[in-house]
């Protein structure tokens, strides 16, 4: 179920909003509006749901329009039109009243320079949201401490921010948002002026926050990796408008747009990363020995749907499928050559990512990884994106 | 050409509004004239000045000792400061100028700092205020006491209000200045977690702003101080009242005594307020 439900929200900044709304709605672009009319479209209506407990990411290089998103979502700043519904009821419309009852209590933020308050300690900056609910003082240092426990800060509440480390005050962030149990964390670029080492250690921690807390979380990025990383669904943003919603995979795999296609290619790992970083040790079944039985029992065991055949020097043949071996069982045929496909996509060793996801995009079976006609390895298509979004690479395979 | 159109009546309006103010507001002006000035009178010279100069001494010097973070310089200079003005036979002229310059002070920051904060909330107010505030501080002081005389006749409420319309200005200034340069992003953080506005401002944006309001107040105080010699002008008792006496007579001594005892009052003045405003967090 939808806990966030954006419905063809926008922001015009400028004097004449409603007439830039109007104009947009007759889908002329943000610079023609700029033109005619003097106002920025800051977000050109935005519609998406986000489900409960998952990390939907917000994703779009600078004056994309994706702060601007999120600062709607809590009202920030004051939409010019759609709506926000959050349990129903519409944010963009509430008054002030309410709005502040939804913001105490169903979210917070982390801000990207962590916008901690420097004359207080770390404690007093995590009891801030239950503070100005007036929650009674001992249940709300309770609360703070315990939020700072889960963040690993217990030790640290009562020095000052300007103590701290950049991780350890986005942290605080971090606690300071989780005190008063929100049912979504809205993140603006919040790791993003951590230094790329912690960087990726907060993600990794955040990440198991996740998996214990189950919170909505809406995280704002410009960087592709931090969105593949953590996101169980990327919106991407261009000039104020979302151009992609989908998982991951979709976004790599089905880029909606040549902007969206740039921007994956624009992935250093892409260019970097070659076929040999991310081919697995290949299964297979030899030609000359195996039969369907043989490869049946194999995919079986591996979990694979084909497998590839070669011969005893290791020169690719071809593949079969489950489902022309296990025919070819039952029609009693003993030898693979017979149900051999050879449409087999290959790369060499040196393939970029590039080149691999074009590939990859049309075929069903792994690509296979050839050298001098041998047979190196395979790649599936989840170690591609994986490779992408920075996990592990493999460099063993022999 | 230009000598062919008439002068345009200025002096004239001025005068009949100062009249019109003299006359409407009186229900506001006797009792401060009345009340308000005996009262800062008899604090000088009843109750002050009967207090034991060493006593006096005494607790400004403990009082500096502390306030100064447990060093020495600046009580032993209150020491000796406060010593040199008593045996010179200026104490309670001292005590005259001392509570002059805390009255318009404390006045000036009790308008000034919810104005600041008015003002850092409204383009439209800061636009109206800003040209208002160059001219109260701009326009020479003279100039105002003759309507100050109409408005209060002599003594300290005139000298008190004289003080309050040059000095005000900084506090008004540096609390707007100081509300505006809070980062966004803590006003956005105080806003996320469902602050009522009265929240923000005493939670974030007055914290944030308290080194910023605080020079102005240091600033409105020395600026009261210097008013102290216009206004004993207009009557206002005080070192002040010592200093222009001495001109009448060109008693180049006695004026020298009474600039210096301001000079002193000055100092330690303005190193208890640079003190408060730097204590916590540093």
């Amino acid at each position: 179920m939808p806990i966030i439900k954006v419905e063809n929200l926008s922001k015009i900044f400028g004097r004449k909003p409603q007439e830039a709304i109007g104009l947009l709605e007759e889908g002329y672009s943000k610079e023609d509006i700029l033109e005619k009319t003097g106002n920025t479209v800051g977000v050109n209506r935005a519609t998406f749901d986000v489900e409960e407990g998952e990390v939907f990411v917000i994703m779009g290089l600078s004056g994309s329009g994706k702060s601007t998103l999120v600062r709607l979502l809590n009202r920030l700043i004051e939409p010019t039109e759609g709506s926000v519904l959050i349990d129903d009821q519409d944010l963009a419309t509430m008054d002030k009243e309410g709005l502040r009852k939804v913001r105490r209590e169903k979210m917070s933020m982390v801000f990207q320079n962590f916008g901690l308050f420097p004359y207080r300690t770390v404690l007093e900056n995590t009891v801030y949201g239950l503070e100005i609910q007036g929650m009674d003082k001992e249940k709300s240092k309770e609360k703070a401490i315990q939020a700072l426990e889960l963040v690993g800060l217990g030790g640290y509440i009562e020095q000052y921010p300007s103590q701290l480390s950049g991780g350890m005050q986005q942290r605080v962030g971090l606690a300071r948002a989780l005190a008063n149990d929100p049912e979504v964390l809205l993140m603006d670029e919040a790791f993003s002026a951590l230094d790329p080492l912690i960087r990726k250690g907060m993600q990794d921690e955040l990440l198991d926050l996740q998996e214990r807390m189950q919170k909505t979380i809406i995280f704002i990025t410009h960087d592709l990796d931090e969105a593949l990383r953590i996101g169980d669904r990327i919106a991407l943003m261009k000039d104020g408008s979302i151009v992609q919603i989908g998982t991951p995979e979709e976004i790599l795999v089905n880029p909606a747009n040549d902007y969206v296609e740039k921007f994956v290619e624009d992935v250093d790992r892409s260019k970097v990363l070659t076929a040999e970083n991310i081919m697995k040790r290949p299964e297979t079944v030899s030609i000359e020995k195996h039969g369907p039985r043989v490869a049946l029992e194999r995919m079986r065991e591996e979990g694979l749907s084909s497998i590839y055949v070669t011969d005893k020097q290791r020169n690719l043949k071809g593949y079969v499928t489950a489902d022309d071996a296990s025919d070819a069982r039952k029609n009693d045929v003993k030898d693979l050559s017979q149900i051999l496909k050879n449409d087999v996509p290959t790369v060499n060793l040196d393939t970029s990512m590039t080149e691999i996801f074009d590939i990859i995009q049309d075929t069903a079976v792994p690509v296979a990884v050839v050298e001098d006609g041998k047979l190196r390895g395979v790649i599936v298509r989840g170690a591609v994106i994986a490779a992408l979004a920075g996990s592990e690479v493999n460099i063993d395979v022999g | 050409m230009l000598d062919n159109i008439p002068t345009l009546p200025v002096a004239e309006i001025v005068d009949t509004i100062t009249d019109w103010i003299e006359e409407t507001f009186s229900f506001i002006f006797d009792p401060i004239k009345d009340d308000f000035g005996p009262f800062l009178d008899d604090l000088s010279g009843d109750y002050l000045a009967a207090i034991p100069p060493w006593i006096v001494i005494l607790i400004v010097a403990v009082l500096a000792f502390f306030v100064s973070g447990k060093k020495f310089g600046l009580a032993i200079f209150s020491i000796i400061g406060l010593w040199f003005i008593q045996n010179q036979g200026q104490w309670e002229q001292l005590m005259y100028t001392f509570v002059l310059v805390i009255a318009a002070s404390i006045i000036a920051i009790i308008i000034g700092v919810p104005i600041g904060i008015l003002m850092s909330k409204s383009k439209t107010l800061q636009s109206i205020l800003t040209p208002i505030l160059d001219f109260m501080q701009t326009m020479p002081a003279f100039v105002y006491l003759i309507p100050t005389v109409a408005f209060f006749s002599i003594g300290m409420p005139p000298g008190v209000f004289a003080a309050l319309i040059f000095a005000t200005p900084p506090t008004i200034r540096l609390t707007n200045l100081g509300i505006r340069q809070v980062p966004n992003e803590l006003i956005e953080a105080s806003e996320a977690f469902g602050s009522t506005p009265m929240q923000k401002l005493i939670k974030v944006e007055l914290p944030m702003a308290k080194k910023t309001i605080m020079a102005g107040i240091n600033q409105t105080v020395m600026l009261t101080l210097s008013m102290v010699v216009i206004a004993s002008m207009i009557g206002a008792p005080g070192l002040g009242r010592e200093v222009m006496r001495a001109l009448q007579r060109a008693d180049v001594g006695s004026g020298f005594v009474a600039g210096i005892g301001i000079v002193i009052l000055a100092i330690i003045i303005d190193r208890f307020t640079q003190y408060l405003n730097k204590q916590k967090g540093e």
